[in-house]
């Protein structure tokens, strides 16, 4: 079995040359100038310029909004799913899902138009309503898929030494679930602050997000800049991930 | 210790799932103080009788009190009872102190009272260090341990444990029989403890309820279960047994093994088919021709660490199976003989099968949701009746095709010469089957029934 | 209780009423002839008549958009699954630091939002003046479908009795018999679900492919409609060509579920 393992090698090679080479080309290309020199002025750059900093504020501020609102309508609908009470059918569930197999560049023509024969202007509202349409599937799956394999013998361990309905709830039920949430968090949090093209089509391109100052800097030949965008990304995605790294094995560990 | 009073009574307790009887008119009741096992084999009820008293479900028909009180409204988190469960269903969320003082907290107990009472416990299930442990650092025997721990520090009025041990290797199982027994006893709380085995049954209990297809078979001391079985279900499911057909002649004469033998047994009547039980260990070898009831051929002789296991093909073509302490060489002859206080003769619960049927025309019949061709004499379409067919005349056989109906085998007993099985049919009936032929437990069989088998009579009121 | 549970049903009703709105939006607008999404003007099947006769503007474009979409699509999940099956097997037979890694890095593609992975594969490409097009669109989309590869036929492999290949071995089973009876038979359900999950992801992917399509004008549907909004005007046969693959869509994954939930219930 031992040359088995020599079966993940072609792989490797495809991840170094795909996944982390063209990763590092994003940390040189932004520290370095267009001739390959060392610098850090694009980063300088970033950090002086109102504009980018201002649409980076932005971009993690409807982030967060958009973030607690999928966890707002996405964890109750989760919770009802998952719960034998209310819900029976595996069907159901996929029809929470089935949206995201449509293009979302036109389920989101089609959200911004429905707002503009309702007569409300495309802005900000409508951006992040848009956005939590878009991404609220992301936030049930993996808040349905925990809470549905949750051994029910918790919720009654808990009843059993005393708990009410709305106890279960809020020191097992909901403790017990956060892994999920979580999950949905790193699903909903990131693509948003990245988004292009979503953010234009739901505010009539009043409003840019981080994503599109990457695409408009990538677009016009600016690559030096845009991977220091990239850059700071990327460093937002790592500390996310080990924080949710650490919450999670906390939450397995059991210290909250 | 145990008190007089029922702590716990249950009457005319009934529940169904998904159209299917689970529990049939379960009447029982607990005392004060004492360890009451719930023993059966899995997907008897007894579970569900545990989660219905606990009120995790609620009872389609029936009345459960606690101290008097019908305890039908009471949510769980009402009832001063808590639960074992059975894997364990420690918060993997909370260390160890946090998981035994969950209850307590809810209670807005004060902290000194919730530590001491923590610790306490902690201190009576021998695990004092481990306070600040994540369950999921513990050991199943830790975990368990914990889980006792959390549930009594509640101080509930019964302590119920759905399988415990079930999950824990033999060794540590053993520790913990001891342990919980001796917990059982300081502690003083009605304990009501459900279980698959019967050794552990055996073991722990003041009282055991023997439950099969959600209906008690037999309620009592463990060793008046293990010595009078009262069917052959219970003799064969508690301790290793010999069980055969026998024939009652008169008061304290019974016959089986084509021999009559003395007995205690009284007011069966005379000449009354039975069920005879023999433990293996109350069948005797004796050289004295003078005390020898019958003779044998040894077959087969196995060591088992404290005793001898052997199987013996009597004269008149039954095997048995004997346990002593001395071994008897594989082919030699011995002379035996059995206690008339070893005997244990058992009403028959049926003598043959029988059931509702409906004539649905010339020479046919209908009964289990099938028609079958007989002889109708003497009835007329669509007279009810009764069906009864010999349990030798039952066919089984190994494919579908050719058989009148299918099923599946849910219980085999050796009867030393021939087997009787029960066959629960797709509709959920059962056939009771003799056969010499060997078959397994869950096989799936076809059942094939002979027009000149089936006997009818007129219909009676109830089919078994 | 009963009130409760018809507060749930609410609920979830009006949930999934927001979340197929404009799903039903654009169904019912392609049964107009409007060039715009929310003009009514009386009912119609000529944009249907124009999508299946090809007669419409533009019609090349977005045909040649749609195949683009469905070959880029099939190609990347076929490698993919292809790759990612053997990459499975062996990191499922690594240890320690190297299994370790293995997963890390198949983890990144994953958590990475599609503009990172997009600009990464751009500068790649650049770098190693690759010139970008089909190639390159295509190896973008096997990079980030393969993980989801590797995360379905993974726990298939956990689940399998380790003993069932050498018992094939020991039965006088070559290795590439004992692999091709034994092994992939029982990670087919794996594969098959990892190969779907790649395909839906490629279909709807826009970010990576933005980027990495390079300026040989090569458009998938994302692409064109994304080009086709900021000219201000949908290509009309869009509405009824969307339409067409949601229903699809349902009823495939409506059967697949149902067919599942008979299975279990069965069993």
């Amino acid at each position: 079995m031992s040359k088995r393992s020599s079966w993940a090698l072609p792989y490797f090679i495809f991840l170094v040359l795909f996944v982390v080479l063209p990763l590092l080309l994003i940390v040189f290309y932004a520290l370095t100038d267009g001739n390959g020199h060392f610098t850090l002025a694009n980063i300088t750059r970033f950090f002086s310029d109102g504009d980018s900093l201002s649409t980076f504020a932005l971009s993690i501020e409807v982030a967060i909004e958009n973030t607690l609102l999928c966890i707002l309508i996405g964890y109750p609908t989760a919770w009802i799913l998952a719960n034998k009470d209310y819900n029976r059918s595996a069907v159901t569930v996929v029809l929470f899902i089935l949206p995201m197999w449509v293009n979302a560049l036109m389920r989101t023509l089609a959200t911004a138009e429905l707002f503009t024969m309702a007569g409300v202007t495309l802005g900000k509202g409508t951006l992040l309503f848009g956005m939590c349409y878009d991404y609220l599937p992301f936030m049930i799956y993996p808040i349905y898929n925990v809470l549905n394999k949750m051994d029910v013998s918790y919720s009654e361990a808990a009843q059993d030494l005393g708990a009410k309905p709305s106890e279960v709830f809020r020191k097992v039920t909901l403790p017990l679930s956060m892994p999920g949430v979580l999950s949905g968090v790193m699903m909903v949090f990131m693509p948003t602050v990245s988004t292009f093209a979503i953010s234009e089509f739901l505010t009539n391109n009043k409003i840019k997000l981080f994503g599109t100052i990457i695409q408009e800097n990538i677009n016009n030949s600016m690559w030096n800049y845009g991977a220091a965008l990239s850059l700071i990304m990327l460093v937002i995605i790592a500390i996310t991930t080990m924080l949710q790294k650490d919450n999670s094995e906390q939450l397995e560990g059991g210290t909250i | 210790m145990i008190g007089n009073d029922k702590i716990i009574n249950i009457e005319h307790l009934s529940k169904s799932f998904d159209g299917k009887k689970v529990l049939d008119d379960i009447n029982l009741y607990v005392k004060r103080g004492e360890f009451l096992t719930l023993l059966g084999p899995s997907g008897c009820g007894k579970t569900t009788i545990l989660r219905m008293i606990a009120g995790f479900l609620q009872p389609d028909e029936g009345v459960i009190t606690l101290d008097g009180k019908d305890i039908a409204g009471l949510p769980p988190h009402m009832r001063p009872l808590n639960t074992v469960f059975q894997r364990y269903a420690l918060f993997p969320h909370l260390d160890v102190y946090d998981n035994i003082a969950f209850g307590l907290k809810l209670k807005k107990t004060p902290e000194e009272e919730i530590d001491e009472r923590v610790r306490r416990v902690l201190k009576l299930v021998a695990m004092s260090d481990y306070e600040d442990r994540d369950v999921s650092t513990l050991s199943g025997g830790q975990q368990q341990r914990i889980a006792i721990a959390r549930a009594i520090v509640n101080q509930p009025k019964v302590l119920l444990l759905d399988e415990p041990l079930a999950a824990l290797d033999l060794k540590m199982r053993k520790d913990m029989q001891i342990e919980l027994k001796e917990m059982h006893k300081k502690l003083g709380i009605t304990f009501i403890y459900v279980t698959h085995d019967q050794e552990e049954a055996l073991t722990l209990s003041d009282t055991i309820v023997v439950i099969n297809e959600g209906k008690i078979q037999q309620i009592g001391a463990p060793i008046d279960i293990y010595n009078e079985p009262v069917n052959c279900f219970v003799a064969d499911f508690i301790g290793e047994s010999n069980i055969l057909k026998g024939r009652m002649m008169r008061d304290r004469r019974v016959a089986f093994l084509k021999h009559e033998f003395d007995c205690v047994d009284e007011g069966f009547g005379e000449d009354v088919p039975v069920d005879v039980v023999v433990r293996p260990e109350d069948i005797y070898f004796t050289t004295d021709p003078a005390k020898c009831q019958f003779t044998a051929k040894v077959n087969s002789c196995t060591f088992k660490g404290v005793h001898y296991e052997m199987w013996v093909d009597t004269d008149t073509g039954y095997e048995l199976m004997i346990q002593d302490y001395d071994p008897y060489p594989v082919g030699s002859e011995v002379m035996l003989y059995i206690d008339p206080d070893d005997i244990q003769v058992m009403k028959k619960e049926r003598t043959d099968n029988s059931f509702p049927a409906k004539v649905t025309g010339e020479g046919k019949v209908e009964f289990l949701e099938t028609e079958f061709e007989c002889n109708t004499e003497g009835f007329e379409e669509g007279d009810d009746v009764t069906a009864s067919i010999r349990f030798e005349k039952v066919d089984l056989l190994d494919h579908e095709e050719d058989a009148d109906l299918t099923g599946n085998i849910v219980s085999i007993l050796y009867m030393g010469n021939h087997y009787h099985l029960t066959v629960k049919t797709e509709a959920g009936e059962n056939i009771w089957v003799d056969s010499n032929d060997i078959w397994d437990k869950g096989d799936f069989v076809g059942i094939k029934i002979l027009p000149e088998d089936i006997k009818l009579s007129k219909a009676t009121q109830g089919n078994e | 209780m009963n009130a409760k549970k018809v507060l749930a049903k609410t609920y979830i009703g009006l949930v999934l009423v927001i979340l197929y709105a404009p799903i039903v939006f654009i169904a019912i607008f392609s049964f107009t002839e409007a060039k715009s999404l929310g003009n009514w003007t009386g009912f119609s099947i000529d944009l249907y008549r124009n999508l299946f006769t090809g007669s419409m503007q533009n019609s090349a474009g977005l045909l040649s958009a749609l195949e683009n979409t469905l070959l880029i699509a099939l190609i990347a999940s076929v490698v993919a699954t292809f790759l990612g099956t053997v990459a499975a097997i062996g990191i499922f037979n690594l240890k320690g630091a190297k299994k370790n890694t293995m997963n890390f890095l198949n983890n990144i593609p994953m958590i990475n939002p599609d503009i990172i992975t997009g600009v990464s594969l751009f500068l790649l490409f650049v770098f190693l003046h690759i010139s970008q097009g089909y190639v390159t669109v295509i190896l973008a989309h096997i990079t980030f479908c393969t993980p989801y590869v590797v995360l379905n036929v993974l726990p298939k492999l956990s689940q399998m009795n380790p003993n069932i290949y050498e018992a094939a071995l020991d039965l006088g089973a070559t290795p590439s018999q004992a692999l091709r009876k034994v092994l992939i038979p029982v990670l087919r359900p794996g594969m098959v679900s990892g190969f779907i999950l790649s395909f839906t992801m490629s279909l709807d992917d826009f970010a990576v492919t933005f980027f990495t399509r390079g300026t040989i004008g090569l458009e998938t549907l994302s692409t064109y409609i994304y080009a086709d909004a900021r000219k201000g005007g949908l290509t009309p046969e869009l509405k009824p060509l969307m339409t067409i693959i949601f229903l699809f869509i349902l009823m495939v994954l409506l059967f697949i579920n149902i067919r599942q939930s008979k299975n279990t219930e069965k069993k």
